[in-house]
């Protein structure tokens, strides 16, 4: 089932939750809708559930074809899991599964055995058949989050829409849940759309993201898409760490804290100020100077990691991590106060000044 | 005998406060409800038994006990209305309703049984509406309702209230993604976590409505056998220096209002017993 939606405005008040969305979800795949507290994504997500209402004048939303604007969310047939999952805490985690089978008009009802069947073959695939007859107050909060998944799908969604489904998780259980979500969507592939705030977990999880700043949407692609070639500052910004440079572009150059580089973009970008965005893998270490790299004091050392994170101090007030294995990092020698000279080896520019807000 | 409580605790003055609630209620509940109990003692069993069994107690306690279960289980009703009405939608005045709900606490009993007598009387605003129906509020056992409706009407709302406000809204909305209408939860998903505190309201307002006297003496015209209250019985022996008599029914009074709480105590443990469970 892909989902459409186009020009979804929404706003609260004078305050605009959705500018102008349009957004094409791909059948049976995991979107992710990526962005800060406040960026829209949980509105957006609400509003193609049918749990919010968009401003008069929004287009259509479809479900493969069918315009459901217009629907209830009892006619919408989606799965959503609230990030607090929302179960109903008088009944048991068989009954809150059978909920929505249990709720049904009598002659579409399914017969009691057919239930018990479906509730133990859905409790069986989150891997909680033992439960069944527990209370959520006595289940952890992963545990809890799978019961809403199950009941979630128990009435045989044509989408799963999840609210920031590891939010309220513990960082260990967050990520065996994350792995187990893709597996079993790998295993039941229904479109599903997830919201969170939290990079790793959409680009991990993923086959598309949606980046959403300020009630719009930045860029949207697959997760190498976005984090490798990010459309805009806002998206290169929020999607991992980086380091920004406040340069000036000059003779199809761009010159940042003491270093002149060619680049595609000052080719093709007229004189002026112009930002410079270097990941801190793009970073690496020479200890003999060249032409194209800035030199740079090391202040601060994070070894314990993966890699090693060094925090360096360029002249002009220029701080910056570099990221580099462990290897250079004993090959080097790297101490704090060591001085090396820092070669960008990727890096992108943006043409145009600091905005008025550094939003991050 | 050591209390169980040795290891350390960031909360100070356990033992100090414990003992303090103690005495606090023995020297208030226990020790008062003892001594009716070894007063009615000197009566004997067969005495004991002979003055509750007469007729003019029966039909007191039958009224006060039938009343007050008539009243509070309307104020389970409408007041759930009322609290359901206050918590959930946001209308002009909603303010001064909410406010309005304390008057039977703050009112002397006495001016609300004058005031409910006023108006229920056949020549008051609503009494005259009713004559020509031919229900006669006042002086019946009718007006012995309205008078412990009234009077327990605020336990409810405000024992609803905050069991309501607590309701998240994400639960409903889980339940319509599901595809229930809205009767079907309210039915399934609302009722059932508000039952325990509906429950508690129940039985506060029932409690409170046993024990009336002052609105209720103006209103039910006192006619014994018909329109008496035990608290007024009580009241009436006592002034008679029947002191044993008047313990009797005291007596009585409390060990089924006793037995009655319990019963309520145990119906919301059962009701409450799953979600109560941490959470």
């Amino acid at each position: 089932m892909s989902i459409t939606v186009e020009n979804i405005r929404k706003s609260y008040g004078a305050f605009q939750a959705l500018r102008g969305v349009s957004l094409d979800i791909p059948d049976s795949q995991i979107t992710a809708l990526l962005g800060p507290s406040g960026s829209g994504k949980t509105t957006l997500l609400r509003i193609i559930a049918g749990l919010e209402k968009p401003d008069e004048g929004s287009g259509p939303i479809r479900f493969h074809h069918e315009d459901v604007a217009d629907r209830r969310v009892q006619e919408r047939r989606v799965g959503f899991v609230f990030q607090h999952y929302a179960l109903f805490k008088h009944m048991t985690v068989f009954e809150n599964v059978a909920f929505g089978l249990r709720v049904r008009p009598k002659h579409e009802r399914p017969a009691n055995d057919v239930i018990d069947r479906k509730v133990h073959d859905l409790l069986k695939l989150v891997q909680l058949d033992g439960m069944a007859h527990r209370f959520p107050s006595q289940l952890s909060g992963g545990q809890r989050q799978r019961v809403a998944l199950a009941r979630a799908l128990a009435v045989e969604p044509r989408v799963l829409l999840l609210d920031e489904p590891f939010g309220a998780l513990d960082a260990r259980v967050r990520k065996q849940l994350r792995a187990w979500i893709r597996r079993l969507h790998d295993e039941i592939a229904i479109t599903t759309i997830f919201v969170t705030h939290d990079q790793d977990e959409a680009l991990e999880v993923a086959d598309r993201v949606v980046v959403m700043n300020e009630g719009r949407v930045e860029q949207a692609g697959a997760p190498e898409e976005v984090f490798h070639d990010p459309a805009t500052e806002f998206v290169m910004n929020f999607l991992g760490h980086v380091n920004v440079f406040d340069g000036r572009i000059e003779d199809g150059k761009v010159t940042f804290a003491s270093v002149q580089i060619e680049h595609p973009v000052a080719l093709e970008s007229a004189a002026g100020p112009a930002r410079v965005f270097i990941r801190p893998h793009e970073l690496s270490l020479h200890l003999l100077p060249r032409s194209d790299s800035l030199p740079a004091t090391v202040t601060g050392i994070h070894a314990a990691g993966p890699a090693v994170r060094l925090t360096l101090a360029a002249e002009g007030d220029h701080t910056f991590s570099a990221d580099i294995s462990q290897d250079v990092y004993r090959a080097l020698k790297v101490a704090v106060g060591a001085k090396f000279w820092v070669l960008p080896k990727d890096l992108r520019v943006f043409p145009g000044g600091a905005p008025d807000s550094d939003r991050l | 005998m050591r209390l169980p409580r040795r290891q350390h605790s960031v909360l100070p003055g356990f033992g100090l406060t414990l003992g303090f609630a103690v005495v606090y209620l023995s020297l208030v509940a226990l020790i008062p409800m003892c001594a009716l109990f070894l007063r009615a003692r000197g009566l004997g069993w067969m005495g004991f038994w002979s003055t509750v069994t007469e007729p003019r107690v029966l039909a007191a306690c039958r009224l006060s006990f039938g009343a007050a279960f008539i009243g509070a289980t309307l104020n389970a009703v409408f007041g759930f209305i009322v609290a359901w009405t206050l918590v959930r939608y946001r209308f002009f005045g909603r303010r001064f309703i909410d406010a309005l709900i304390d008057l039977p606490f703050a009112l002397p009993t006495a001016v609300s049984g004058i005031a409910l007598t006023t108006i229920y009387a056949p020549n008051g605003w609503i009494g005259r509406a009713l004559e020509p129906l031919g229900i006669k509020a006042v002086f019946t056992p009718r007006g012995v309702v309205i008078a412990l409706t009234f009077i327990g009407l605020p336990f409810v709302v405000r024992t609803l209230q905050p069991a309501l406000e607590d309701l998240e809204a994400d639960v409903e909305e889980a339940a319509a993604s599901l595809g229930a209408s809205r009767p079907q939860t309210f039915r399934r998903v609302i009722f059932p976590a508000i039952v325990p505190a509906l429950l508690t309201g129940f039985a506060l307002a029932f409690a409170r409505a046993l024990g009336e006297y002052g609105s209720v003496v103006f209103i039910s015209g006192n006619l014994p056998g018909k329109t008496e209250i035990a608290p007024l019985l009580i009241v009436t022996q006592l002034e008679q220096y029947d002191y044993a008599g008047a313990t009797a029914i005291a007596v009585l009074l409390l060990v089924i209002s006793f037995a009655m709480l319990l019963l309520i105590n145990l119906l919301q443990r059962w009701s409450g017993r799953r979600h109560l469970r941490g959470m």
